[in-house]
């Protein structure tokens, strides 16, 4: 055998077949009408400049390769232009379908480490992008308040918001499995 | 026929207020004389971003949606953004819960415990909206400062536009509303190529593969750059964001100064054509020198 060339092949019991059932309950609900036409890769930015095959996470979703799809950094380089999911000819909502796999992922542990920084910063402030000293002075410069009328000006409008958070799952997601990549 | 005019809730999101306070200082200034009173929605957070949070938690994402929504619903008002991802969020939020019954109890209940209800009554505007409704004829009737021969690339995004079944505009592919209302002030929208293609910050792409993000923004801004358009025109907050900072960080990185294309938020552009002063509109604090643009027009 020359082991220097393999034939790709999909091991059946890498195949979870109740992945797909568990993206279509989530609102993803024609991804198994999907004829690999690649119309959403051919309208991709990502696509254009990565190895991002939308069309090809589309088909791993659909034979339920599950470990694959939500390890994939690539996963990670749609930025949610919707154009693919305009065009697909199927409808079927492909943004959807990735935002469904991407909540699957952060849920198996998988989270780009600046994603965890913003929704820390989420956690603590109430906005993915807070306040800093330099727009404090550009506000007041601008005769604005200094400080803006939202939860940065509202104590407690900010424990509302973390109470919601906490209620939904979101500072465990986030810090709870921290804690535990930390081995 | 004017407008009557209307009060609404001013959301402000995140990258407006904390990073270019000198677009909500214009978008205060311009709102009020086209016919939109704006009051403060105080003590309201992120929308939640619909590309980021949303991708790791989609029910806290909705969650909090629908507590800005409910801030709004409190004081019977609609909100008012200048985001196109805050539109995105309010638009896909609000359809969430109108179209599942047990999405919007999921909610209510979460949001029972901060003593907020919530009906699901309120609706959201991207100010793009609600200028096209004042008028690209009443705005014409506003003008002081006729904008002849400023040759404008005007820039939509994607929020604003899709998915098209959840938003408003009639026209889902190639519209030409915001051309409408920039061409009022006498400006050109100039063709260019790509022009409904993404900025490339949104979905998490710019916070977490800056390269590739940046990379996207680069299209347009080269495609502008060939036409030689004297600004970029932008209804985004994060958008703006994405050609301001895309362009200092590719003249860094080349050490050569080829981007140097002025960005321009809509209530800044409608503001000089009012004839407001540069300053009142935050026109001197952009990262990309704003000052060709304006010696164009103010001579």
């Amino acid at each position: 055998m020359n082991e220097s060339i393999e034939r790709d092949h999909i091991d059946t019991e890498k195949m979870d077949p109740e992945f797909v059932d568990a993206i279509v309950a989530a609102g993803a609900d024609r991804i198994r009408t999907c004829i690999q036409c690649g119309t959403c890769s051919s309208v991709c930015p990502s696509g254009r400049r990565t190895a991002f095959r939308t069309r090809e996470l589309m088909r791993k979703a659909v034979l339920g390769l599950k470990d694959d799809v939500l390890s994939s950094p690539d996963l990670w380089l749609c930025s949610t232009c919707l154009t693919c999911l305009e065009r697909c000819p199927r409808q079927i909502k492909t943004t959807d379908a990735i935002i469904i796999l991407r909540n699957m992922a952060v849920k198996e542990g998988y989270m780009l480490p600046q994603h965890k920084k913003t929704s820390k910063i989420l956690l603590e402030t109430g906005h993915a992008v807070p306040i800093d000293d330099k727009n404090r002075e550009k506000r007041k410069e601008l005769g604005l308040g200094e400080i803006p009328p939202t939860v940065h000006a509202d104590e407690k409008a900010l424990e509302d918001v973390k109470k919601i958070m906490k209620k939904t799952g979101f500072k465990k997601l986030i810090e709870g499995e921290e804690a535990g990549s930390e081995k | 026929m004017m407008t009557e005019a209307q009060t609404m809730s001013l959301f402000l999101g995140c990258v407006m207020p904390n990073r270019f306070p000198n677009i909500e200082k214009s978008l205060r200034v311009v709102m009020p004389a086209l016919g939109v009173n704006l009051e403060e929605l105080e003590g309201a957070s992120c929308c939640p971003a619909p590309g980021v949070i949303r991708s790791f938690s989609d029910p806290t994402w909705l969650a909090l949606a629908s507590r800005n929504l409910a801030l709004a619903e409190k004081e019977g008002r609609d909100i008012i953004t200048g985001c196109n991802g805050c539109y995105g969020t309010f638009k896909e939020a609000i359809h969430a819960v109108q179209e599942y019954p047990d999405r919007l109890k999921e909610v209510q209940n979460i949001l029972k415990d901060v003593g907020l209800k919530y009906n699901a009554t309120t609706d959201a505007k991207h100010i793009i909206e609600v200028i096209y409704e004042f008028g690209p004829e009443n705005i014409k009737k506003l003008v002081k400062r006729p904008l002849e021969g400023v040759r404008i690339a005007v820039h939509y995004g994607c929020h604003l536009l899709k998915p098209s079944n959840l938003r408003p505009w009639k026209q889902t592919q190639r519209p030409t509303f915001l051309d409408e209302i920039v061409e009022a002030t006498g400006a050109e929208s100039v063709k260019y190529r790509d022009k409904f293609i993404c900025c490339g910050a949104g979905g998490g792409v710019r916070g977490s593969n800056v390269s590739v993000s940046v990379d996207i923004a680069k299209d347009k801004l080269d495609s502008v750059h060939e036409v030689e358009a004297d600004c970029i025109l932008n209804a985004c907050s994060f958008c703006h964001l994405q050609y301001e900072a895309s362009q200092a960080q590719l003249n860094k990185e080349s050490g050569e100064k080829k981007y140097q294309i002025p960005v321009i938020y809509l209530t800044q552009l409608l503001g000089l054509a009012m004839g407001i002063e540069p300053d009142e509109l935050g026109l001197g604090m952009h990262m990309i020198s704003t000052k060709p643009l304006l010696e164009k027009i103010l001579g």
